[in-house]
């Protein structure tokens, strides 16, 4: 067994366990932060380090350590990083929990870079319920009533959830005798395309696991917990369920399917199928239930029901592709990316907003223009990018996912999605319009410690440079889609 | 040619607008000097280019001041921009209309740094627009445009502003989505974002391989929203109406031009045999424009809101021009785009300046502003004329040239009786401008109106320019003739003349 393998996440985990140890002796915010990006760091680096160079299972075929869990690896660190920066004004809330917060945002981060390697259901699972639980203490964290009764709504709906994904996993198990993904897959292929479809074991299981990890990244018809969480939890746990566990989510969709349930094209063309549907509906209901929100985190909320939409358009086109290309795996990594980056600025800009004004409500942002006019513009940026305008991130990765969506005859889902990106204007341009034309309700300005600023900058920084110079990002998601792709 | 002048003049507006709002403690009057040089050196580059620009017959589609490298290889996206005798005189045309609405705005005081910000960044996604031979690039700066007009018009706009500039946003987005649908329909079909590889190779593939008629039909939608094409036009009047005088004159100017120009360079040059075989369809549609927008313009009694209403007709006389698919009258339907702005600019202009200074827009409540104001009534007047044709202005010379053209087109059967209707235009515009120049400026002085300034220095100074440029342009029109006729003959030799 080769632990240096798994160092980054070891890093991870005794940072986590330092954090809780320290906190008995000396109960100060500073030290939990500063081990947390510390440790951060330092498996950032190592994790770099590692990139293009291995690409076998270890393990005993457990995980799979390719430049694709690798890519997903450093997202997700990047992301803890961001949201551990954005947080520092606004974790004195709970200043009684620092060193649990930080230490719980690190296991879920583990969580998330166990998952994106996971390469057999069983580490799919754990790694899984590693990310839920982190996350179900983190949404309690205010203590207040709202919080808690998000906590207890994301507990009792993630607790059937994980049920329904280990019903379906015993299926494909049952179907298979296998938990290893390469393993199920070469059974699948050994057996002839036509009986396979008759065999209602595998498909149930396939469609409980789409299921379950649907509510993991929020698809419609399983994101009705997704508004009353992301309401209720802390926002910076808001925008790390927003960010990184759908990341993550997607993560695994991509390795199970491809790797499980790629071949024969008839069983991929049925999940790809499913897929298609349910990025119709995501974008479109998504999209058109976030008109109506008062409330700035709910409508970031069912945004991001619809970017899930948006993303599983490529999960969709890899489905149905009959060409297993790499521009169509790097495309929804880009696409990744770039929602991570806009979604971050977004809610940087909200934490540090609301945390002064003590309200999430859009109304209370009027004349943000001119009580702040760079976070205003900041934010506008992001909401911009959300739209998918250009010079924007969001933009190319639009662009980029539909081309891959096209590749695969996907035409009318595209239609579909350009529609959506319009009702979408609407919203978004609201709250622009709220902080630009509305008159302020006072003119204190609004100021913000160096590190949230720091985030907000990074986020911005990293949309435009998405918009207007894709192609360096663009390489580095080719190279991450190469494993899947060739 | 070593020099990056597209380059230079496509993005010296938006530096200006990054310089404006990050440079703090900057006075306003320093902003406005600040725009005014980051507008007016790309008009100096736009009139070298202009000059510069090889009119030999030999440069017929041929690209000149070219400049590509590649932008985003994963999807053969470039960077590739260039002019050709079509696009020229429209690039000419937003410099020129980009230095002259600052000098229209010189007296905006309200949030000064964040308008000349998107006032800026607005010049360089419409000259964006009119310079990309790439797709993606094309499209970027196409919707990258929304976001300056949105704010232009929701913040500095009067009347139900914030109405109109949601209502131009959804419009311009909805349209761009067929667009976008379209593109990469084609970019799918092709393989090839490059615009003037596709058109070329267009010719002969794309009837054959590809569906054309639905990529045609998606990509014409984007542009006939913002043409404005019956019955997707009305999200104009509002928006104009509703808009500051300079993002009006912007608007009405450039902005809708694109559209036009869109047809051209997109949908007629990639699809020639679709845009013949649809050529009735869309004849009707500008006959449509023409009649009922000049109708509708008739029963206009806010004085901005008529000059908004008979952009649409005037739009018609584009459509029109377009497709009859002659030289003649693709030429025209050029002159007609870039005399259109030039006309409809002053206009905006000064009214801009009447709105201004009396305060009321209501016609039936202005009239004999004559006797106050006589040289803004003058200037108006001239401005009218050319809108209603008058020889000797540009006005004159593109209608003209639009019937001589679509009336002699050989390309489209049936193409004389839409050219009757379209006269009608001729006669309803000469009924509305001269109904509206008589309820406004002649009758008997009101005495409310007694104490009202006359243009001042910097009005008089651009509206000289306009008026300028409008009788140049008419009695010399050889010098914008040339050049369209270089950029559109490839397009009418498919046609056959």
């Amino acid at each position: 067994m080769n632990f240096e393998l798994l160092l980054p996440e070891i890093i991870l985990a005794v940072s986590a366990v330092l954090i809780i140890l320290l906190d008995l002796l000396v109960g100060r915010r500073i030290i939990s932060l500063s081990i947390s990006l510390a440790g951060l760091a330092i498996a950032f680096g190592f994790t770099l380090s590692m990139w293009g160079d291995v690409s076998q299972p270890v393990f005993n075929g457990l995980f799979a350590l390719d430049n694709y869990a690798l890519f997903f690896k450093l997202l997700f660190l990047f992301i803890a990083a961001m949201v551990m920066l954005a947080s520092v004004d606004y974790s004195a809330r709970f200043s009684r929990f620092q060193a649990e917060y930080h230490a719980l945002l690190l296991l879920a981060t583990l969580g998330m870079m166990l998952r994106a390697a996971a390469a057999d259901l069983i580490a799919v699972f754990i790694s899984l319920e590693l990310v839920a639980i982190s996350c179900y203490v983190l949404v309690a964290m205010l203590k207040n009533k709202s919080s808690t009764e998000s906590a207890l709504k994301f507990v009792l709906l993630g607790g059937i959830v994980s049920a329904v994904l280990l019903y379906g996993m015993s299926l494909v198990f049952g179907f298979s005798g296998e938990t290893r993904l390469a393993e199920i897959s070469s059974i699948i292929q050994s057996i002839p395309a036509q009986s396979l479809l008759d065999n209602p074991g595998l498909l149930l299981g396939m469609v409980l696991i789409i299921a379950a990890f649907g509510f993991k990244i929020a698809a419609v018809p399983f994101q009705m917990w997704a508004p009353d969480v992301y309401q209720g939890a802390p926002t910076p746990v808001t925008l790390f369920l927003s960010v990184g566990s759908k990341a993550a989510g997607f993560a695994v969709i991509l390795r199970v399917f491809f790797s499980a349930f790629n071949l024969p094209e008839v069983l991929s063309s049925d999940w790809g199928t499913i897929f298609a549907v349910l990025s119709a509906f995501g974008m479109l209901l998504g999209n058109i239930l976030a008109i109506q929100q008062g409330n700035i985190k709910r409508m970031l909320a069912y945004s991001s029901i619809a970017h899930s939409g948006y993303i599983m358009i490529g999960v969709a086109a890899i489905g149905l592709s009959s060409t297993a290309s790499l521009e169509i795996h790097s495309n929804l990594l880009f696409y990744i990316s770039a929602f991570a980056l806009a979604d971050l600025a977004a809610f940087s800009a909200v934490i540090i907003i609301s945390n002064k004004m003590d309200s999430d409500m859009i109304e209370d942002y009027a004349g943000m223009g001119r009580r702040s006019p760079l976070l205003a513009a900041a934010l506008t940026l992001s909401l911009l990018s959300l739209i998918g305008l250009p010079s924007t991130a969001g933009f190319i990765a639009k662009f980029y996912i539909f081309t891959g969506a096209m590749d695969s005859g996907l035409l009318w889902l595209v239609i579909i999605a350009v529609i959506a990106s319009v009702i979408s204007a609407f919203y978004y341009l609201r709250v622009a319009k709220v902080m630009w034309l509305n008159e302020p309700t006072s003119d204190e300005r609004l100021t913000a410690s160096l590190l949230p600023k720091l985030a907000l900058f990074t986020a911005v920084l990293g949309i435009l440079v998405l918009g207007i110079t894709p192609s360096l990002i663009i390489k580095v998601t080719e190279t991450a889609a190469s494993m899947l792709g060739s | 040619m070593s020099t990056n002048y597209l380059s230079i003049l496509l993005f010296l507006p938006v530096t200006g607008a990054i310089i404006v709002a990050l440079v703090p403690r900057l006075s306003s009057r320093i902003i406005r000097y600040i725009a005014a040089v980051f507008t007016f050196i790309p008009l100096a580059i736009a009139i070298y280019l202009f000059a510069a620009f090889d009119r030999s017959a030999s440069m017929a589609g041929v690209m000149q001041f070219e400049e590509s490298f590649s932008w985003i290889p994963a999807i053969g996206a470039d960077y590739h921009i260039g002019v050709d005798g079509l696009s020229l005189p429209l690039l000419l045309l937003t410099t020129l209309l980009g230095f002259l609405v600052v000098l229209i705005s010189w007296k905006v005081e309200k949030k000064v740094r964040q308008y000349f910000f998107w006032l800026l960044l607005l010049e360089t996604s419409i000259l964006g627009v009119f310079c990309s031979l790439d797709l993606l690039l094309f499209f970027a700066f196409w919707e990258i445009e929304v976001i300056p007009m949105f704010f232009l018009i929701s913040i500095w706009g009067s009347g139900r502003k914030e109405y109109s500039a949601i209502k131009y946003v959804l419009y311009t987005l909805f349209g761009s989505a067929f667009m976008l649908a379209g593109i990469l329909s084609l970019y799918f079909a092709t393989g090839s974002l490059n615009m003037v590889d596709i058109s070329q190779g267009g010719l002969a593939i794309a009837q054959s391989v590809m569906p054309a008629v639905p990529i045609f039909f998606l990509l014409l939608i984007g542009f006939a929203v913002k043409l404005p094409v019956f019955p997707l036009h009305t999200w104009l009047p509002d928006a104009h109406t509703d808009a500051p005088t300079a993002a009006s004159v912007m608007l009405a100017g450039a902005l809708i031009k694109m559209g036009g120009y869109g047809m051209i360079r997109v949908c007629v040059s990639i699809f020639p045999q679709t845009a013949q075989d649809y050529a009735p369809l869309l004849l009707t549609l500008a006959a449509i424009s023409i009649v009922y927008g000049a109708a509708v313009t008739l029963r206009q009694n806010d004085i901005k809101r008529l000059i908004a209403y008979s952009s649409i007709s005037h739009m018609g006389f584009v459509l029109l021009g377009i497709f009859a698919l002659g030289e003649l009258s693709l030429t025209g339907a050029g002159l007609q785009m870039f005399s259109h702005g030039i006309v409809t600019g002053l206009l905006f202009a000064v009214t801009g300046i009447i709105i201004h200074n009396t305060g009321e827009r209501n016609i039936k409540q202005l009239g004999g502003l004559a006797h106050q104001i006589p040289l803004i009534a003058v200037i108006f007047i001239i401005g009218g004329a050319a809108a209603m044709g008058v020889p000797s202005t540009s006005g004159f010379i593109a209608e003209f040239t639009v019937f001589l053209g679509s009336f002699s087109s050989t390309a489209v059967a049936g193409v004389h009786i839409f050219t009757f209707i379209c006269l009608l235009g001729i006669l309803l515009a000469a009924a509305y401008i001269l109904w509206l120049v008589q309820r406004v400026f002649f009758g008997p002085a009101i005495s409310r109106f007694d104490a009202i300034a006359d243009a001042d220095n910097i009005e008089i100074l651009y509206c000289s320019i306009f008026v300028i440029i409008l009788f140049v342009v008419g009695i010399y029109p050889k010098i914008l003739f040339d050049v369209l006729q270089l950029g559109v003959a490839p397009i009418a030799a498919f046609f056959g003349g």
